[in-house]
């Protein structure tokens, strides 16, 4: 994306002068298709009668609320983390960085919930580290708000590292000699050069992380549990609706895509219009 | 890849990124109520039981029994959430016989004439409180739940187990804040074979089929609040009368004693 801008964009070719080769447009339609016939169902079976009243419930709010705060949260200390160990595997060698760049990634092939149970024997009150927290502190993380933000981390986090992994090697590494050579510091060199190059990259990532955490169930309910106010968000509000009213999870799952479209589509105008 | 054209690497680890969000969405769903399993329409064939997640380990030992008796036959299970077993019947879900956790969960299938002939409680469930193993909160009664500090972990009333749990509580008189409503039975006994929570209100079934990972506790107010499992012959059953020859078994002597040694009470 960034890149592109700095190239002054792909030669442009005369529009139409070829067309789009089936064998690229079939495809790219179907996908299309399959991603957005779904969406279209909900739309068409929402209850839109009930909905004022779904709607106006103290509840949806409140797990909403809950929802934005917690995977805002997350997001930010995914970009705290994230940002630097994805420097570390792009821009440094060590023995072994082919087995860590494995396992950062190992929570996107884990099943939430495997991971809420991982999170539970590490943090919980019995947890390898989590024993001592309470011992130490008196600090239990399961059942609390912090356990969502935790979870949801743990979940999103890879999607940022990755994708600033991948800025970051498709960045040229000579504007970073460049500036030590002119006597920055490492850290310096960074924060004056690699991070604006690679605002981008850091955009988009945290765009999916954030959007990955909104969305998140499994590791949430498994690990921090489901009380309204203090741990239930949108998706687990959601999915209990469902047993039992899905005209109820229907309308809250509207509410989430509303606001989700509307946080992305304003994020993509202000950070990505370049591309 | 560090020779590749910038934009071009860029534009993959979008993509990669983009399918991974995705997979992972996939993952995170869960109660799938479908089964492909569906035999020729022979006399023969295969039953298909859509049973509620707490029947597996004894509606297991029934199939193969009843494979044992009825050679050329064979049982195909669906375990699953009774609300989304039901919803999967009504959506067309093909299957011959539904065992549900709750006449609740019947009755949606009921209600949209789903069933031939009315269904028959075969089972029924009791709740009990789950302790950590040696009960070191020295628990007792249901009351003692609402100790200050305390972690107790209760299924969501949306859920059968949760819907008992408040009866049995509004019977008592009890008013319990719990540190979660579990999504369902197996979530709320998670928490306390984990030892996160200190007590969850759980079935005897649950607690009896995890063993001495957790202790059970009686309680009286949970015979307000007993669960009837009824089950039925669907109306579109495929295989009608092995399904029949099914349910048959279920409710023999034979079958009962398999499903109280599980911890089901009689009808």
């Amino acid at each position: 994306m960034s890149a592109e801008s700095r190239a002054g964009g792909p030669p442009r070719r005369p529009k139409g002068s070829r067309g789009v080769p089936l064998p690229l447009l079939v495809p790219a339609l179907l996908g299309l298709a399959f991603l957005l016939v779904p969406l279209i169902a909900l739309l068409l079976r929402t209850p839109w009668r009930g909905l004022p009243e779904q709607l106006t419930s103290p509840g949806v709010w409140e797990a909403l609320r809950l929802s934005l705060i917690c995977a805002t949260a997350a997001t930010a200390l995914s970009l705290v983390l994230g940002v630097p160990l994805a420097w570390l595997l792009a821009r440094t060698e060590f023995p072994g960085r082919g087995l860590v760049r494995a396992l950062v990634t190992l929570p996107l092939v884990l099943p939430p919930v495997v991971g809420g149970v991982a999170l539970l024997l590490a943090l919980g009150r019995n947890g390898v580290v989590g024993r001592w927290l309470d011992a130490w502190f008196g600090i239990t993380l399961p059942f609390t708000t912090t356990g969502v933000v935790l979870a949801e981390t743990f979940v999103a986090m890879p999607f940022l590292v990755i994708s600033v992994e991948g800025t970051l090697r498709a960045a040229d590494p000579r504007y970073e000699e460049a500036a030590t050579t002119l006597g920055a510091s490492r850290f310096t060199a960074f924060r004056r050069v690699t991070l604006p190059l690679i605002a981008p990259g850091i955009a988009a990532g945290a765009v999916l992380a954030w959007a990955r955490a909104l969305g998140e169930f499994g590791a949430t309910i498994t690990f921090a549990g489901n009380f309204p106010g203090r741990t239930q968000t949108m998706p687990l509000a959601v999915y209990l609706a469902l047993q039992n009213d899905p005209a109820a999870a229907i309308a809250l799952s509207l509410v989430l895509l509303t606001v989700s479209i509307a946080v992305l589509a304003g994020l993509r105008d202000r950070w990505m219009r370049a591309t | 890849m560090t020779r590749t054209p910038a934009r071009r690497t860029l534009r993959i680890a979008g993509a990669g990124a983009a399918a991974l969000l995705a997979l992972s969405a996939c993952s995170s769903t869960s109660g799938d109520a479908t089964t492909g399993a569906s035999g020729p329409p022979e006399l023969s064939g295969t039953v298909t039981v859509f049973a509620a997640a707490s029947l597996e380990e004894s509606f297991e030992t029934l199939g193969a029994e009843f494979e044992r008796q009825h050679p050329g036959t064979e049982v195909s299970f669906n375990f699953g959430g009774s609300d989304s077993l039901a919803a999967g019947i009504t959506n067309g879900a093909p299957a011959d016989v539904f065992a549900a956790a709750s006449p609740k969960t019947m009755a949606v299938v009921t209600d949209q004439d789903g069933t031939a002939g009315r269904p028959v409680t075969f089972v029924r469930n009791q709740l009990q409180i789950a302790t950590l193993p040696g009960n070191p909160d020295r628990i007792s009664s249901l009351k003692d739940l609402t100790e200050p500090g305390l972690k107790v972990v209760l299924c969501d009333k949306e859920v059968p187990c949760g819907a008992a749990a408040q009866k049995a509580l509004d019977a008592a008189g009890l008013d319990l804040e719990p540190v979660s409503y579990e999504q369902d039975v197996k979530g709320a006994l998670t928490k306390v074979e984990l030892k996160e929570a200190d007590a969850a209100v759980v079935y005897r079934t649950d607690v009896r089929a995890a063993g001495d990972k957790v202790e059970g506790v009686d309680f009286p107010e949970s015979a307000d609040a007993v669960n009837d499992y009824p089950i039925a012959l669907l109306k579109d059953a495929p295989h009608a009368r092995a399904a029949k020859a099914f349910i048959a078994l279920v409710r023999s002597a034979e079958g009962q004693k398999v499903l109280t040694d599980a911890g089901f009470l009689e009808p």
